[in-house]
C-alpha cells in the first residue's frame, strides 16, 4: 500500500508516568512497529500525557516533576514527545476527554494544512479551534472531507489498563465505548491470551474488537513505576531502569520517599469520586 | 565493627550485544551484597568471549568491547576488559578469574613489613575478592555434560564464589542441590533476587536488529548507534559466521 493510503496514527499513552520508565517507552516502539507493520497504517507521533495531580493516586507526586521527568526521557526520541494539557487542567479529566482533546487539535492543524490563505499563513497567528473548524467545514471540497488525511489519535496502553476497564465506577461506560469505538486502542501485553479472554467477555470491547489491537510483548520487560520507587526507598539501583537523565534527575531533588510514598493517602482517586458521586445524583433525580 | 571484605564482579559472556540486562546483573549483585553487611562491592568488570569460542553470529570481539565501553560511559564503577577476547584461543572461565585475580592483587597497595607499626596501626585492609556474576541460566550450565570439567566449577565455587542473578524459569536453589560440589560450597554462592523481571536477551535483540524492528530502550542509545554505524547484526551478516 503506497504511503498516501495508509491512515496516519497518533499514540497518546495516559498515565501517572510517576515516574517514567525504560518500560513506558518500549511500549511506544512496540506499538509503533506493530501498527506500521500491518501495512495499513503509519505512525507518526507519539505523545505521553501525564496525569494531572488532582487524580489523587496515592504516591503522586506532583506533575511538575513528573513532566519533566517525561521530557527528560524523550529528549533523545525523534517521535515521541510529551504533551502537559491535561496535567496543567484544574480538575482530573477523563481519557475520552484527553482522546477528543487531541484529535480535534489534529484536526484543527490539518485544516490549517489544507487551507492556502495568506491571512492564515501569518506566523503567530493564532485562532479559536472552533473558528478554524468551521472555517475548514466551509471551505472543505467534497475530495477535501475523506478522513483519511487527518490523523487519527489511538490510545496507547499495558494490558493492566485493559483489564482496568472491569473495575467498579472507575470508568463511565460510555467513555469505554468511546475510547474503542470512536479512537481506538493499542495494547501491549505479554498475556496475549488473556486478554483476549477479556475483550471476549466485554460486549463493548467485542463490538469494536477491529479497533482494538493486541501487541504482542515477546520480552517480559516488568520496570513499573512502583518498582522504581520501591527500589528507591530502599536505596536500590534503577540504572537501566528509566533513562539515565531520568535517574539523574531523581537523585538531584530525592523525589522518591517514604513520605511522597503516603501523599493522597485516605483520599478517594478522581475517577471513582467523581462516577460514585454522578451515579448517586442520577438516583436522587 | 567488622569491616566489609571488598568484592570486584567479573562477568564472562558473549555480549552479542550488551543489553541493559547484563547491566542490571552488576547492579542487582551490588544491592544484593551489600545488603548482607558482609560485602563492599569495590569494581566490575565485564569481559567479552574471545572470537574462537565459536558461537554462531557472533560479532568480532573488537565490536563487542566497543560497545560494552560505549554502554558503561554512565557507570562509574564497572568496565570493560579486553584481555580475554584478546588472546589467541578461547579459554576457560577460571582462567579468566586466575587472570583477574592476580591483576587485582598486584594492584593493591604494597604494604609495609609484617612488623612495623603493627601495634599503633589500624587492621590491614581486607584482601579484595573476585567473584564470578552470572545469570542463574549460567548456573544450570555446569550440569551440561563436558561443558564444564569438575575441576574448574569447584575452583570457581570455592577458590572464587559465584553471584548469581535470579532469571525466569530457572532454579537456582535446585541446581545447586542438584550438584555435590555446588552444595559443598553454597556459602560461597550468592543468589540475588532481580524485583524486576527483565528478559531482554540478546538473541532477541539480534532478531528484532535483523528484522528493522525498534531495539530503543533495551540498550543504551550509544550502543545502538554504533550497531548502526557498523552495519552490525544485519540479516547478511549473520548468517555465514560460524556455522558448523
Amino acid at each position: 500500500m503506497e504511503n498516501s493510503e495508509k491512515t496516519e496514527v497518533v499514540l497518546l499513552a495516559c498515565g501517572s508516568f510517576n515516574p517514567i520508565t525504560n518500560m513506558h517507552l518500549r511500549l511506544f516502539e512496540l506499538a509503533k512497529d506493530y501498527m506500521n507493520g500491518t501495512g495499513k497504517y503509519r505512525v507518526i507521533k507519539g505523545i505521553i500525557s501525564p496525569v494531572g495531580d488532582a487524580y489523587k493516586k496515592k504516591g503522586l507526586i506532583s506533575a511538575h516533576h513528573r513532566l519533566i521527568m517525561a521530557e527528560l526521557a524523550t529528549k533523545n526520541s525523534n517521535w515521541v514527545e510529551v504533551d502537559t494539557w491535561e496535567s496543567l487542567q484544574k480538575e482530573w479529566v477523563e481519557t475520552a476527554k484527553v482522546l477528543r482533546h487531541h484529535q480535534e487539535k489534529l484536526e484543527a492543524s490539518a485544516c490549517d494544512d489544507q487551507q492556502s490563505s495568506p491571512v492564515l499563513g501569518r506566523p503567530g497567528r493564532k485562532r479559536k479551534w472552533a473558528e478554524q473548524r468551521q472555517d475548514c467545514s466551509q471551505r472543505k471540497s467534497p475530495e477535501q472531507t475523506k478522513t483519511k488525511d487527518v490523523p487519527k489519535v489511538k490510545l496507547l496502553c499495558g494490558a493492566d489498563f485493559l483489564e482496568s476497564f472491569g473495575v467498579p465506577n472507575l470508568w463511565k461506560s460510555e467513555d469505554i465505548t468511546k475510547i474503542v469505538g470512536e479512537y481506538g486502542l493499542i495494547c501491549v501485553t505479554r498475556a496475549g491470551n488473556d486478554a483476549q479472554k477479556f475483550i471476549y467477555e466485554s460486549d463493548v470491547l467485542w463490538k469494536h474488537q477491529n479497533n482494538i489491537h493486541l501487541v504482542n510483548e515477546w520480552i517480559t520487560n516488568d520496570i513499573s513505576s512502583t518498582k522504581i520507587r520501591r527500589a528507591l526507598r530502599r536505596g536500590q539501583s534503577i540504572h537501566y531502569l528509566v533513562p539515565d537523565l531520568v535517574r539523574e534527575y531523581i537523585e538531584k531533588h530525592n523525589l522518591y520517599s517514604s513520605e511522597s510514598e503516603e501523599r493522597n493517602v485516605g483520599v478517594i482517586l478522581a475517577p471513582l469520586q467523581r462516577n460514585i458521586a454522578e451515579a448517586n445524583t442520577e438516583e436522587i433525580l | 565493627m567488622k569491616s566489609r571484605i571488598p568484592v570486584v564482579l567479573l562477568a564472562c559472556g558473549s555480549f552479542n550485544p550488551i543489553t541493559n540486562m547484563h547491566l542490571r546483573l552488576f547492579e542487582v549483585a551490588r544491592d544484593h551484597l551489600h545488603q548482607t553487611g558482609r560485602y563492599q562491592v569495590i569494581g566490575g568488570i565485564i569481559s567479552p568471549v574471545n572470537d574462537h569460542y565459536g558461537k554462531k553470529d557472533l560479532a568480532a570481539a573488537r565490536h563487542r568491547v566497543a560497545m560494552a565501553r560505549l554502554a558503561l560511559q554512565t557507570s562509574d564503577w564497572i568496565r570493560v576488559d579486553p584481555w580475554e577476547s584478546e588472546q589467541t584461543q578461547w579459554m576457560e572461565t577460571v582462567k579468566v578469574l586466575r587472570h583477574h585475580r592476580s591483576e587485582l592483587l598486584r594492584s593493591l597497595p604494597k604494604t609495609e613489613g609484617a612488623d612495623q607499626g603493627r601495634a599503633a596501626s589500624p587492621a590491614p585492609a581486607a584482601v579484595p575478592e573476585l567473584k564470578l556474576l552470572c545469570g542463574a541460566d549460567v548456573l544450570k550450565t555446569f550440569q551440561t555434560p563436558n561443558l564444564w570439567k569438575d575441576a574448574h566449577i569447584q575452583e570457581i565455587v570455592e577458590k572464587f564464589g559465584l553471584v548469581c542473578v535470579d532469571r525466569v524459569g530457572h532454579d537456582p536453589k535446585g541446581y545447586i542441590l542438584g550438584s555435590p560440589i555446588l552444595q559443598k560450597y553454597r556459602d560461597n554462592i550468592h543468589l540475588a533476587r532481580e524485583p524486576v523481571q527483565n528478559e531482554i536477551s540478546a538473541t532477541y535483540i539480534r532478531r528484532a536488529l535483523a528484522q528493522g524492528q525498534s531495539v530503543k530502550y533495551l540498550l543504551p542509545d550509544a550502543v545502538i548507534s554504533y550497531i548502526k554505524e557498523h552495519g552490525l547484526y544485519t540479516r547478511d551478516t549473520s548468517t555465514e559466521r560460524n556455522e558448523g
